[in-house]
């Protein structure tokens, strides 16, 4: 079944991006080097860049259709977002950050639900504390935490890893295999490291100066040296 | 300490009054045109722009004339109000309060819009896919970002209000118990025979309010801060 359907065109500046591609669920792997478009891609799913012409659908849901002018703002699309920066609220406790979502939506607490995530995550002991003073693997956490607790439709993860040193790589990677086989909610990964989407993709999308060259299994990422493209 | 007759303790009183509601009627507008400075492109922005820090730099003698022919009560705004609202500024103390806010507006208006400008706008970004409409955005994130500029735009806004005197003097006179503040109660007892003494009184409230508001925006930035970064 396909749970994400997507076909946009886009010019920026000297880039034209065309993309066309379609998941079913898991983890779909975004690879390619910098440049070649990865973030604009989800960015046009979350709804923060508007495609010039295309379509994107998620669950027989129209979020965008350049012909019929439907363009479903980012606030009613449910779908969690994690930023290559994290982007905390600075001025909120990791509990209100994680409590966004939730309150944004004006849905009722789920004590249940919040405390299964943050145990998932581990991050029950940072709770009080402000953004500023966490470490960046733990602040990485805390912002998957909070996409996921606003009951996502879709996660979209760009380059959660890239701040990180690769010790702080090593301690967040095991908790996003966990996410993938627990949460069931399906996820863009968006990287340019072949060995962390090993670990973490079930089917890879690989793009190319704005377009896709090749998609299917884990074996697109073969013949790319460890540390991915530059 | 202070050896004041009950008519400088009205001055000290309606000073205060006036620059009270003069700030806290200024600042909703403060914050709506920083923002329309800081974050909108239209034709003719740099006119709004000099309009808005016009007062700043025009004799403020000229700014309570304009409000005079405009806001007077046979002025077509001023005329207006009074009719629909019941609002009139014309020798009344609404009318200081008018001038004082037009007078700090610019002050006000200054720091909100860099407090705006400097706004990492990604977090509104991650804001909105997290469900918070274009209001909530600015509620939660915006406004809470901008606080700091906010509360040096307001403590400006404030103390420029407190000294005003020229386009206060000019729009709605000198009239004791109604228009006369601080400064305009010092410059009339500097006029007549012996009234310094008197003044000397008035002046070392007016330092003390500075003193006062400077102490309390350096206070407010402190706690500001606290909040933002943590301990």
């Amino acid at each position: 079944m396909i749970v994400l359907a997507i076909e946009v065109e886009k010019q920026l500046g000297a880039l034209k991006l065309a993309v066309r591609f379609n998941t079913a669920g898991g983890a779909t792997a975004l690879f390619g080097a910098s440049g070649a478009g990865k973030t604009s891609v989800v960015n046009m799913i979350a709804g923060l860049l508007t495609p010039d012409r295309g379509s994107i659908v998620l669950d027989d849901a129209v979020l965008f259709d350049a012909t019929k002018k439907i363009d479903v703002p980012p606030h009613l699309r449910r779908i969690g977002y994690v930023f290559q920066e994290g982007r905390l609220f600075p001025h909120m406790s990791v509990r209100q950050n994680l409590d966004y979502g939730r309150r944004m939506s004006a849905r009722p607490r789920d004590a249940k639900g919040f405390d299964r995530i943050v145990a998932l995550l581990d991050i029950g002991h940072l709770l009080d504390r402000r953004p500023r003073l966490l470490s960046g693997g733990e602040r990485q956490r805390v912002a998957v935490g909070r996409a996921l607790l606003m009951q996502p439709r879709l996660l979209l993860l760009d380059e959660p890893l890239a701040s990180l040193d690769a010790a702080h790589k090593r301690e967040i990677l095991p908790y996003l295999v966990r996410l993938r086989d627990e949460a069931g909610i399906p996820i863009v990964y968006v990287s340019h490291t072949a060995a962390e989407l090993r670990r973490i993709a079930t089917t890879v999308v690989r793009l190319d100066a704005g377009r896709v060259v090749g998609s299917g299994g884990l074996e697109l990422l073969e013949g790319v040296d460890v540390d991915g493209l530059a | 300490m202070f050896d004041l007759s009950p008519a400088e303790w009205t001055a000290v009183e309606l000073s205060l009054r006036i620059a009270v509601v003069a700030t806290v009627c200024a600042l909703p507008f403060g914050i709506f045109i920083g923002w329309v400075l800081a974050r909108t492109q239209f034709w003719g922005k740099t006119i709004l722009d000099g309009i808005v820090f016009l007062p700043l730099v025009l004799p403020p003698v000229v700014t309570g004339y304009l409000l005079l022919i405009w806001f007077g009560r046979k002025a077509p705004i001023g005329a207006f109000l009074d009719q629909h609202f019941g609002i009139v500024f014309s020798f009344r103390w609404t009318g200081a309060a008018l001038a004082c806010g037009v007078m700090g507006f610019p002050l006000m208006v200054r720091p909100i819009r860099l407090a705006l400008e400097a706004i990492d706008r990604r977090l509104e970004d991650a804001a909105a896919t997290l469900g918070a409409n274009r209001a909530w955005v600015f509620l939660t994130v915006t406004l809470p970002l901008a606080l700091p500029g906010i509360v040096v735009g307001v403590v400006l806004c404030f103390a420029r209000a407190l000294g005003e005197f020229g386009a206060t003097i000019t729009f709605v006179s000198n009239i004791p118990g109604e228009t006369q503040t601080i400064s305009a109660a010092i410059y009339t007892l500097t006029q007549v025979p012996g009234g310094d003494a008197a003044a000397g009184g008035l002046v070392l409230i007016a330092i003390a309010l500075a003193f006062a508001a400077l102490l309390a925006s350096q206070w407010l930035a402190r706690r500001a801060a606290i909040r933002f970064h943590g301990e």
